[in-house]
């Protein structure tokens, strides 16, 4: 009797516990990440990182599966470029403008979307992420195949040289950490629950009263909002902007990275695109294209590890016995 | 010179000819598609790749084993049709009890790794296909001059478009297609191979996408990357038709095909977004698509 009280005790106990334990290490190994790494190869990864988030949000948690996610990222970091170099802008308020840009975007792109479901929702955003793709190329404003170059990183509310490489680490990790607090305030709030009977019952969720057209469009345009401030960072880190991020390659990348990870979860993505991110670092030097490979892992998660190597961690003996536990449905 | 909306004829005709030949690959691909999808409810990501891929293998038995075009117009489709089969049998097939969204996935990876391949291989430059003897040349129209092997290709494709059609709606095999498209549980428990006809399907469709290849080699250059620069195209004209009625996915790509060309003519800036203009207006006022069914 005593022993089966004392189990259930723990067994509430110990997640929150072990997952204090996984945050602090994680974060103390981000922030003495830059003794050991070269600070832009991090940037990068928490870059990508951040958008991966983002893009779950919407996939592992509303259930909707966007293949336009390039548009928000790439869009985002032509916004911010544009607005610190052309406008003069301080950085903060450059990224501003690039989140606000992506989700005005997002806004554009999820109002037509939305008015089809699964495959077609896919198919859709894929589209006019293309067509968002063509107006790059051809707008003047970013400049077509040369992309914005030399973005000034600029001064951080006016004192912090952003320039400094270990300054520019420390903002981008704040940015970072605060868009991952952002989503998991989001995932676990009211409004997180509603997204998420989304995803496991449609139906059920419209017959319950909600309106589940506002609740999706609701979803994506928080998620392409933070896919922005991915962006956005991501053109102060590397002071250009091009057509590479909006491109479909891109929206491919970040379903991969997703989907390696653990679609959701919240901590997979971030793996996954660290995983992605060392892969296309590795592999920059060769000869060898980066697609052959992230084609095959592709194949290999979908048919044989859907649930990532976060996801499968959870589901593992180890994971369940630290209190993990995995609800999405494959 | 004879004007038409204010624009020089042979301009405007040029114009719908290209239209109507791209037109025609939009049938080819959306068709199969149509039908891939019809049966196996996968959205076939790789459909792209496998149109590259027949021009590939023609330009490969014309370089390498001296084979011509008349004789890769067969080949080629039949060997993508068989590797196709053979995807299906071996991988795709264990993804159907799952969303569908795992088989767009998986089509995806494979496209890539198919691509990705090719550029590795053959770089990313086209290679240059010859028209085959028969059909070089042109005829002088009158009006304008019409290159014979486009003029080739667009009553090829509709042949084809047209003879796929009648298979689906008017022979046996096509009955058990669509009964199997209904309801492929009944469809099993009167003894018809319902796992076969999947395997048949998938094949037939990469086929149709590969014999389109074949078809395009000579217009455009042979390249890896021809296939994924029209597949995100053909997604939307899907999306326009619906993917409910064959014969709505036919019709949908010539429609398509020739409002792209004609808008070259007009405002030419516009022709790379014009599809895509068009199928946002379609999801608004028709969201279930020109001929679908389904919401």
């Amino acid at each position: 009797m005593t022993l089966t009280l004392d189990l259930a005790k723990r067994k509430e106990r110990s997640p929150f516990i072990v997952q204090t334990v996984f945050l602090g290490v994680g974060l103390a190994c981000l922030l003495l990440a830059p003794l050991f790494f070269y600070p832009v190869f991090l940037m990068k990864l928490l870059c990508f990182a951040l958008f991966a988030c983002a893009f779950n949000l919407l996939l592992g948690y509303t259930g909707l599966l966007s293949f336009g996610h390039a548009a928000f990222f790439g869009g985002a970091a032509y916004f911010t470029a544009h607005a610190v170099k052309e406008w003069g802008v301080p950085p903060e308020l450059g990224i501003l403008v690039g989140v606000f840009g992506a989700a005005l975007l997002g806004a554009v792109i999820g109002f037509f979307a939305i008015r089809r479901q699964g495959i077609y929702f896919a198919m859709i955003t894929l589209a006019l992420a293309q067509m968002f793709y063509f107006f790059c190329l051809q707008s003047g404003f970013t400049r077509g195949e040369d992309g914005i170059q030399s973005v000034p990183r600029g001064h951080l509310l006016g004192v912090i040289d952003l320039l400094q490489p270990t300054n520019m680490y420390y903002f981008v990790l704040t940015v970072f950490v605060i868009g991952i607090a952002i989503i998991w305030r989001i995932i676990n709030s009211p409004f997180g629950m509603v997204l998420k009977s989304i995803r496991e019952n449609e139906t059920r969720a419209v017959s319950l009263g909600y309106s589940v057209r506002n609740y999706k469009l609701a979803a994506f345009v928080m998620s392409a909002a933070l896919t922005g401030l991915a962006g956005g960072l991501k053109a102060l880190v590397f002071q250009f902007a091009t057509l590479t991020d909006v491109s479909w390659q891109m929206s491919g990348e970040v379903i991969l990275m997703t989907l390696l990870g653990g679609i959701g979860t919240l901590i997979g993505p971030i793996f996954g695109a660290g995983l992605v991110v060392t892969l296309q670092n590795y592999l920059a030097t060769s000869e060898f294209p980066v697609t052959i490979i992230t084609g095959v892992v592709f194949m290999v998660c979908v048919l044989l590890f859907r649930r990532g190597i976060v996801g499968e961690f959870y589901n593992s003996r180890l994971g369940r016995k630290l209190g993990f536990e995995h609800r999405h449905k494959h | 010179m004879t004007m038409i909306f204010g624009i020089p004829l042979q301009a405007f005709l040029g114009q719908l000819l290209i239209g109507l030949i791209n037109g025609s690959f939009y049938a080819l691909l959306s068709l199969g598609l149509a039908i891939i999808f019809g049966l196996l409810r996968v959205i076939n990501f790789a459909h792209g790749a496998q149109y590259m891929l027949g021009a590939f293998i023609a330009w490969l038995l014309l370089s390498y084993l001296g084979i011509g075009y008349w004789p890769a117009l067969v080949l080629a489709p039949l060997l993508v049709g068989l590797i196709g089969a053979a995807i299906e049998r071996t991988m795709l097939r264990q993804l159907y009890s799952l969303d569908p969204l795992y088989g767009l996935l998986f089509t995806f990876g494979l496209a890539l790794t198919v691509e990705g391949t090719f550029r590795y291989i053959y770089g990313a430059s086209g290679q240059p296909y010859a028209t085959p003897a028969l059909l070089a040349g042109g005829a002088n129209l009158g009006f304008m001059f019409l290159p014979i092997y486009r003029g080739w290709v667009i009553v090829f494709s509709l042949i084809v478009c047209l003879g796929t059609w009648l298979v689906i709606e008017k022979t046996k095999l096509g009955s058990y297609l669509r009964a199997a498209t209904e309801n492929p549980v009944l469809v099993q428990s009167f003894g018809i191979n319902v796992p076969f006809l999947l395997t048949l399907t998938y094949g037939l469709g990469a086929a149709l996408a590969a014999l389109a290849g074949v078809l395009a080699a000579p217009i455009y250059q042979v390249s890896p990357l021809m296939g994924s620069n029209i597949i995100i195209v053909v997604f939307a004209v899907v999306v326009v038709g619906g993917m409910g009625s064959i014969m709505g996915a036919i019709v949908t790509g010539y429609l398509l095909g020739v409002a792209e060309g004609l808008t070259k003519v007009f405002y030419p800036e516009a022709s790379n977004i014009v599809i895509f203009v068009i199928m946002a207006i379609v999801l608004l006022l028709r969201p279930a698509g020109l001929f679908g069914r389904d919401a």
